[in-house]
């Protein structure tokens, strides 16, 4: 019994719902034979991982399917020991460079000779190269980045390279240009009203339009989230009818509570309590940027219209600054009493320049 | 172990082995010598001396991506040695090996303190000038650690006699100065319009493709003077185009896609959000009007353009060129615009999020223009 996001997922280009226009592209490029590096990327949510998976099952046939997961051990080059998840299959590797944090580079090095100094061995196999696919791609460092480069070259007639981001900001440009770029955009409501209907059509349960509208609207174009919410609706209320509820996770809400505070009252004892709230947030693993940004958007729908792009404006500020930093903390509390200052400052008129 | 291997001998046995059909055209139209390489006339010149006079400097290739800097070295190199030698005189080493100060030490002075073998007639029957040294390239140097680049100096001097190292990389200002003092610095300028257009005509003539000159144009522009960038979309293009069926022609649409470019259109109406006027139908009160309670709006589209799964720095790069050349902006606000996009790309080279600075951007913008 699997999720229905992974049962009813596509698992060849055939079956695949949206961005046709992509599939045809995918079908033709698998078949040409000639088969270049590429980078997916896209909002999550969209189906990167799937187009990559069915593109990999174009090309290969059904045996990519056979994988086995592996756990490879690296040595850094200060002798500590990396330890990597790597997914393969006869004919492809996955690897996620990023588990390795700053030692990403040696992973890339390691593996990617490695693979790219052995030829394809199954002499029965479609093609004579093997691919590699890296996830969260964006989140390379530079140097990994560099290591790729002249590999990508170099051993183009063993190993083809499928990367998979969020952005392409992040990439160096030498990366971009060796790569097709394949730009998988979320899909718009009518694809997804789509894709729901299907999904229930396979369970053999009745979506009424209502309830299928709500979700789309909840999922904000991510096709994941939309149809775990299905299942999780689907657990509450057999028949889906009558007024459905779909539950925001509990740290939005947690979220919007914290926002309501700051927007009460403004003052140093509040800001105490903020911190408790931040505190308990970032101990559950809500990584910092989207607290801020819940944050700020649940504040901008509270405050003058004036206010709205001044919290913006800082909000994308101490972000920046909690990049940088270290202590996350330190910036999410300064970007709340900065907002109070605003807040206030905009009441009474006051003049606290003097703050800045 | 891998790297005792020497990479430069790996090369030229692979490229007899690979079927050139697959190769990707950057590789097979690499230029064999230096004469082939395009543009950089003044570089070519100096090289050239060198070919006939065998005597060569240590070398620093500096330049933007594309130019042709490994392209250069690795054609010079082929000239001097011929095939068989090329192997046993040459060591390359770029980014992907390790190159921390214990390779400096060991593998490159190894290479370094070897004596060259006289040789005089190649296999193919050719004469090559094969003068009594080795070159090293290290390719990439920018990313080198200062250590390892400290630990190059002496050994640069000390081998000179036999050995030359050619060192290539974008940002000259990396490389430490005891270093760059040592080498002649050759720049490598971006290239110009004609002699990337001859370049892939050429090209396209060898692939025997069809394409036409609004294509040809596309590819330059997209491409800001990056060759390699321009023949690696001009293959994935005739790719794209030779694989479906029948084989449709190349547009420039296709090309913009495969580069990443955001739409007109889509670009267009963020900007008409943002209260810059796009055509000049539009008057002066309507876009006052449209900065009044703009917040909402932007952030729609923001989200909109977020979810299509556009990369933010190519939205703002586009959106600083539509701004700069706008007809009707005054010099003042096209500044703060500047001074907004700056800083936004600055952010987003340290890893921010892309949504809220793309609204960071659109809010600033709307504020400086209104």
């Amino acid at each position: 019994m699997s999720l229905w996001v992974d049962q009813y997922r596509p698992r060849s280009l055939d079956e695949l719902h949206y961005h046709k226009e992509l599939t045809e592209r995918l079908r033709s490029l698998a078949a040409s034979g000639d088969f270049p590096h590429m980078l997916f990327y896209g909002p999550s949510g969209a189906g990167k991982k799937t187009r990559i998976g069915c593109t990999l099952k174009q090309l290969f046939g059904p045996g990519v399917e056979k994988l086995k997961i592996d756990q490879r051990v690296f040595l850094s080059p200060s002798k500590r020991k990396l330890e990597i998840n790597v997914v393969q299959s006869n004919y492809h590797i996955e690897i996620t460079p990023s588990e390795a944090g700053n030692y990403d580079r040696v992973v890339i090095q390691e593996i990617l000779k490695e693979i790219a100094q052995t030829q394809q061995v199954d002499l029965s196999a479609k093609q004579r190269f093997k691919v590699v696919v890296l996830n969260e791609a964006d989140s390379l460092t530079r140097d990994a980045q560099a290591a790729l480069r002249r590999t990508m070259e170099k051993y183009m007639s063993n190993m083809r390279i499928i990367l998979c981001a969020n952005s392409t900001s992040r990439l160096i440009a030498p990366i971009k240009s060796r790569c097709l770029l394949m730009r998988v955009a979320a899909p718009n409501e009518t694809e997804m009203h789509e894709v729901l209907k299907y999904v229930a059509k396979s369970v053999r349960i009745d979506l009424p339009p209502e309830a299928a509208h709500k979700i789309v609207e909840d999922s904000n174009g991510n096709m994941r989230k939309a149809i775990l919410v299905l299942e999780a609706l689907k657990m509450q209320s057999p028949d889906l009818t009558g007024p459905l509820s779909i539950a925001k996770p509990d740290w939005e809400t947690y979220c919007h509570k914290v926002a309501d505070l700051i927007v009460q009252e403004q003052s140093p004892a509040r800001v105490m309590e903020v911190r408790a709230k931040f505190y308990e947030l970032l101990s559950h693993c809500i990584p910092p940027t989207v607290i801020l940004k819940t944050v700020a958007e649940r504040i901008t729908e509270r405050v003058d219209e004036s206010l709205k792009a001044e919290v913006m404006h800082w909000a994308a500020f101490y972000e920046v600054r909690m990049r940088m930093g270290n202590k996350k903390i330190f910036h999410l509390e300064a970007w709340v009493v900065k907002v109070m200052s605003l807040y206030k400052q905009f009441f009474y008129e006051m003049d606290i320049s003097s703050f800045d | 172990m891998s790297f005792f291997k020497p990479q430069g001998a790996a090369k030229p046995t692979q490229k007899l082995t690979a079927d050139p059909a697959l190769q990707p055209w950057v590789e097979k139209y690499r230029p064999k010598t230096i004469d082939d390489v395009a543009a950089q006339e003044y570089t070519v010149a100096v090289l050239q001396k060198t070919l006939t006079s065998t005597n060569l400097p240590h070398m620093l290739f500096y330049g933007p991506p594309g130019t042709g800097k490994t392209s250069t070295i690795l054609a010079l190199a082929r000239q001097l040695f011929g095939p068989d030698n090329f192997r046993n005189r040459v060591l390359e080493l770029n980014a992907s090996d390790e190159r921390g100060i214990a390779i400096v030490r060991e593998k490159v002075k190894n290479f370094a303190r070897q004596t060259p073998r006289a040789q005089v007639v190649g296999s193919d029957g050719k004469t090559y000038p094969c003068p009594p040294y080795k070159i090293i390239i290290l390719d990439e140097a920018d990313s080198m650690t200062q250590d390892a680049q400290g630990a190059l100096r002496r050994i640069m001097e000390t081998y000179a006699r036999i050995t030359r190292f050619c060192l290539v990389c974008n940002y000259v200002t990396r490389i430490i100065e005891p270093l760059a003092s040592r080498c002649s610095k050759f720049r490598f300028t971006p290239l110009d319009t004609t002699s990337s257009a001859a370049r892939l005509e050429y090209i396209t003539r060898a692939e025997g493709i069809n394409v036409d000159q609004a294509v040809i144009d596309a590819l330059i522009k997209t491409s800001s003077g990056d060759l390699r960038r321009a023949i690696t979309y001009l293959q994935s293009a005739s790719r794209l185009s030779a694989s479906s069926n029948p084989p449709l022609p190349i547009t420039s649409r296709d090309i913009q896609e495969i580069a990443g470019v955001v739409p007109d259109d889509v670009l267009n109406s963020f900007a008409s959000v943002l209260g810059i006027a796009v055509d000049d139908a539009m008057d002066v009160d309507d876009i006052a009007k449209r900065a009044n309670g703009s917040f909402d709006p932007i952030r729609k589209k923001v989200k909109e353009i977020i979810r299509e799964g556009y990369s933010a720095s190519q939205i703002l790069s586009q959106l600083h060129d539509l701004v700069v050349s706008h007809p009707t902006l005054n010099a003042r606000q096209k500044s703060r615009c500047a001074l907004v996009f700056a800083e936004a790309d600055k952010a987003l080279c340290d890893g921010a999020d892309e949504e809220l600075w793309t609204l960071e951007v659109g809010l600033r913008v709307n504020k400086a223009i209104s």
